[in-house]
């Protein structure tokens, strides 16, 4: 483990209390998560809920990616988190003006309505 | 028989090389002459070639300018009047140029490649724009360019309704054809010869086409430029041949090479054997050339087609000078014939059929310019016998005064069918030469008609005609082409004769043809007529008036056309005066003929015009292979009989025509009978041979026979080749086209557009990227 001084010696300031949750915990909430925005993706046929559940699975990635950082008193994880958060932020306005365009254009939002891609 | 005349020529050769040295028409001599031919700087003579081209130019830059009046017409008349001065200016100085001699004249370097060959000597294949200059070409380029003028002159008012696009399409054709026919004929190698006869066939196939929306007219174009294809091939072998053989394609070199020189030698001492196979093919290639370019058997198909362009056309290209190029390339190369052991008798009994089958098929046409055309080809096969027997100055002759005379015809022919809206089916018109204002056509028809016939001492067409008929009676073994020619002369004056009984004499009567032009209209105005029913008036008879149909009025030719028919006329007569000097040379013709490239006479030809001439008994010529003397007939020399025999088989059909087609009175010659335009005596007698003259008239069926024999197995070919192309060839192509497509249509359902679908894909591709990857590291750490 190739930490830096201050860091290492930040570990062990760290309350004891919180030692009883594990990297387990976190990365179990984050599968939790994922599999929740992968099956509602994937059965749901609202894009406006598959929009959702796919933020869902960026934030089953994002949290497994801070839990990662800290076990491993590396910020590059946690750095990388936020600039996910940024884009998330800018394609979810991206997305649903998008979505609103669509639904102006069908007045629906199914996606069984928006096959034009098929070969 | 050809076998017989084969032999026949080889001693009449062996007679000239006996004769060479005390004659001045020598073979040897003769061919000698290109020897002599010297390189000159005289660049002016570039501008007979160069003043057509500036008129096509600007014939070209007026269509650009969309100019919408005859313009093009008074441009082409000056250029070719321009070189029509030209070209009498370098025959007038001739003698001055190079001292009477042959001349070359080197515009400038065009192939000029050298090698070394494979036997290690240097090798040069040298043709370059240049000119070879002779009495032969000026001879040629005399009666192109002149006639080239007038008959543009003429074409000024034919082409008349068609001013605008059209008008400058045709003037600059036309000015193009005799760039090409320049080329042709003062080329100083054989493939800028090759060059000019293509383009004159690029000529002619553009101008037969001139109404291109006319489906007979387009097909005529082709059916002219395939068949001369044909001939065209032969042509090209032979050049390739002659530089194969001979090393240079110049006439200077060619004439004057060793090789050519030892050849003629050896033919005449009639040893064939010792001239080298090769060297006797190139005239029989060339001949077949030839033949396709003048119409002849088997080639002649085209020619009564090509009618179908505009009749100065005809009267130019398809009767003047195009067609006698074929006539031109043998005199050019004669030496190379006189080599040659099948070639010359082949050219003289092909000419001889032709000329008889061409006038059988003449003899039962009933449209007047297809009549033309028949004796066009008719014609030109006496030239051609002419060529074959040895008589290169009686072909030359006849060239010269058939260009005259069937220019005439033709304009006649033409100016009828410009003035009764395209009418040239003989049964309905009558009597033109009576209308108002039709006299000049008519009296110009007459001469035409009787230099065609051949009416003695009175035409010029008689004294050519009887140059070449003799030499067929005073060159042995030539006399059954000597009795068939001077029958299809009968035949010629029969046919010839026919036409002009029937249209330009008798009761006045007509019905119009469907080309009605603006120009008419106009005149329907004029003259207060309503526009009615043409063919409203159609059954009244024989007191038919000019305006006896109420919606159409034949308008005479203006003063252009009458003029351009006088000048004819008058050269068609004035003609006979060429006979008449330098008797000594066989006339004017043989004088010019006598010191070109095609200068010979057989010994026989000697002889028998010496014995005409002084009117002393003909000396005996005496030959290696035997002795003889020019054969007389009936007492008479050749000539003299000639005139007596052609003279009255002339008179002879043209009294059979006045019977059987002349109307009653003095105007049928108080021979004919018949009294309107539709019917006459020779109906009631073609009724009793039966069919033969309906095979005559659908021209023996040989359109059909060669339908069937050559274009049908090709059409059957090419509809093989096209459905091999279509299901093979294409087959293949459009194969490796739609194997992707086919391939892709296996995974296309997959892209289904429902996004779950992609979404479960992509999850199913994770999760077994993910079992697999599961699988590596547990192996991978199991190990």
């Amino acid at each position: 483990m190739t930490g830096v001084g201050p860091v290492i010696l930040a570990q062990a300031d760290y309350p004891e209390a919180m030692g009883t949750i594990t990297l387990a915990h976190y990365l179990f909430v984050s599968g939790a998560m994922f599999a929740l925005g992968l099956i509602g993706f994937l059965t749901r046929r609202n894009m406006i809920i598959m929009f959702l559940c796919t933020e869902l699975m960026f934030q089953a990635a994002g949290l497994a990616l801070i839990a990662f950082s800290r076990y491993h008193l590396d910020h590059t994880g946690q750095t990388f988190v936020i600039f996910v958060l940024t884009v998330a932020a800018a394609e979810a306005a991206m997305a649903l003006a998008l979505v609103i365009l669509l639904f102006r254009k069908r007045e629906s939002l199914s996606t069984e309505d928006w096959t034009e891609m098929s070969g | 028989m050809l076998n017989g005349t084969t032999s026949i020529l080889g001693t009449t050769l062996a007679g000239v090389a006996q004769h060479a040295p005390e004659s001045s028409h020598g073979l040897v001599e003769a061919a000698g002459h290109g020897a002599q031919a010297v390189s000159v700087g005289a660049a002016w003579i570039g501008w007979i070639v160069l003043l057509p081209v500036i008129g096509c130019v600007m014939a070209g830059l007026a269509a650009a300018l969309k100019i919408n009046s005859k313009l093009p017409a008074w441009i082409t008349v000056g250029c070719l009047g321009g070189a029509f001065a030209v070209t009498l200016t370098m025959f007038l100085g001739f003698d001055s140029i190079a001292g009477g001699d042959a001349f070359v004249v080197h515009i400038y370097d065009w192939i000029n490649v050298s090698w070394i060959g494979a036997g290690g000597e240097p090798q040069a294949l040298v043709a370059n724009i240049g000119f070879y200059v002779d009495k032969l070409t000026i001879l040629w380029m005399l009666f192109v360019t002149g006639l080239g003028t007038l008959i543009a002159l003429y074409a000024s008012e034919y082409m008349a309704h068609d001013v605008g696009a059209g008008y400058c399409r045709f003037f600059a054709a036309f000015n193009l054809f005799v760039v090409s026919m320049s080329c042709l004929v003062m080329a100083d190698n054989l493939i800028l010869l090759y060059l000019g006869w293509e383009g004159v066939g690029l000529c002619s196939y553009l101008l037969i086409g001139y109404f291109y929306k006319k489906p007979s007219a387009v097909a005529a174009a082709k059916k002219a430029f395939i068949v001369n294809r044909i001939g065209d091939l032969g042509l090209s072998l032979g050049i390739y041949l002659t530089f194969v053989h001979f090393g240079t394609v110049q006439y200077s070199e060619l004439f004057a090479s060793d090789a050519l020189q030892g050849y003629l030698a050896a033919a005449g001492s009639g040893d064939f054997a010792a001239i080298p196979a090769t060297a006797q093919w190139i005239a029989l290639l060339m001949m077949v050339g030839a033949f396709g370019k003048s119409a002849q058997l088997p080639l002649y198909v085209w020619l009564p087609d090509a009618m179908e362009g505009p009749t100065p056309v005809s009267a130019l290209i398809h009767a003047a000078t195009m067609v006698t190029a074929g006539v031109f390339l043998i005199a050019r190369v004669y030496p190379l014939f006189l080599a040659s052991e099948y070639a010359l008798p082949t050219v003289a009994w092909v000419g001889t059929l032709t000329a008889l089958l061409a006038a059988t098929i003449g003899m039962a046409q009933f449209d007047i310019k297809r009549i033309m055309a028949y004796s066009t080809v008719s014609q030109l096969g006496y030239m051609f016998a002419g060529l074959g027997m040895l008589t290169t100055t009686g072909a030359a002759f006849h060239v010269l005064t058939h260009a005259f005379f069937k220019a005439l015809l033709f304009l006649c022919c033409g100016a009828v069918m410009h003035g009764f809206a395209g009418q040239l089916d003989l049964r309905k018109l009558s009597g033109v030469a009576w209308m108002k204002g039709w006299g000049i056509v008519g009296v110009a028809m007459l001469v035409g008609c009787m230099n065609l016939s051949g009416l003695p001492y009175i035409t010029s067409g008689f004294y050519s005609k009887d140059m070449i008929l003799a030499e067929a009676f005073v060159t042995p073994g030539y006399a059954a082409i000597g009795w068939i020619l001077v029958f299809t002369a009968g035949l010629t004056a029969y046919y010839t004769f026919r036409v002009f009984f029937r249209v330009f004499v008798g009761p006045r009567y007509f019905e119009p043809g469907d080309e009605h032009h603006a120009d008419e209209h106009s005149d329907l105005g004029e003259h207060g007529h309503t526009e009615g029913d043409g063919h409203a008036a159609l059954a009244h008879g024989h007191d038919a008036h000019d305006h006896a149909h109420g919606g159409f009025h034949p308008h005479p030719p203006g003063w252009v056309i009458n003029l351009v028919l006088a000048v004819l006329a008058l050269c068609s007569i004035g003609a006979i005066g060429l006979a008449y000097i330098e008797t000594d040379h066989h006339g004017w013709v043989g004088s010019m003929i006598g010191e070109s490239s095609a200068a010979y006479h057989s010994p026989y030809a000697e002889a028998a015009h010496h014995a005409h001439v002084e009117g002393v008994e003909a000396h005996a010529v005496s030959g290696p292979a035997g002795s003889g003397t020019p054969s007389g007939l009936f007492g008479m020399d050749a000539h003299t009989a000639m005139i007596y025999i052609s003279g009255g088989v002339a008179i002879l059909g043209v009294l059979l025509a006045a019977f059987f087609h002349g109307p009653v009175g003095i105007q049928g010659l108080l021979l004919g009978g018949r009294r309107e335009a539709a019917t006459c005596r020779m109906d009631r007698v073609a009724r009793l041979f039966g069919p033969i003259p309906r095979w005559a008239e659908n021209k023996w069926y040989v359109d059909e026979f060669y339908h069937a024999v050559l274009v049908t197995p090709l059409r059957v070919i090419a509809h093989l080749c096209h459905l091999f192309d279509k299901f093979v060839i294409d087959g293949i192509v459009d194969g490796a086209g739609k194997l992707p497509r086919a391939l892709a249509s296996l995974v296309r359902p997959s892209q289904s557009g429902q996004l779950q679908g992609y979404a479960a894909g992509m999850v199913g591709g994770i999760a077994v990227l993910l079992f697999v990857a599961a699988i590596i590291v547990l192996i991978g750490g199991g190990s």
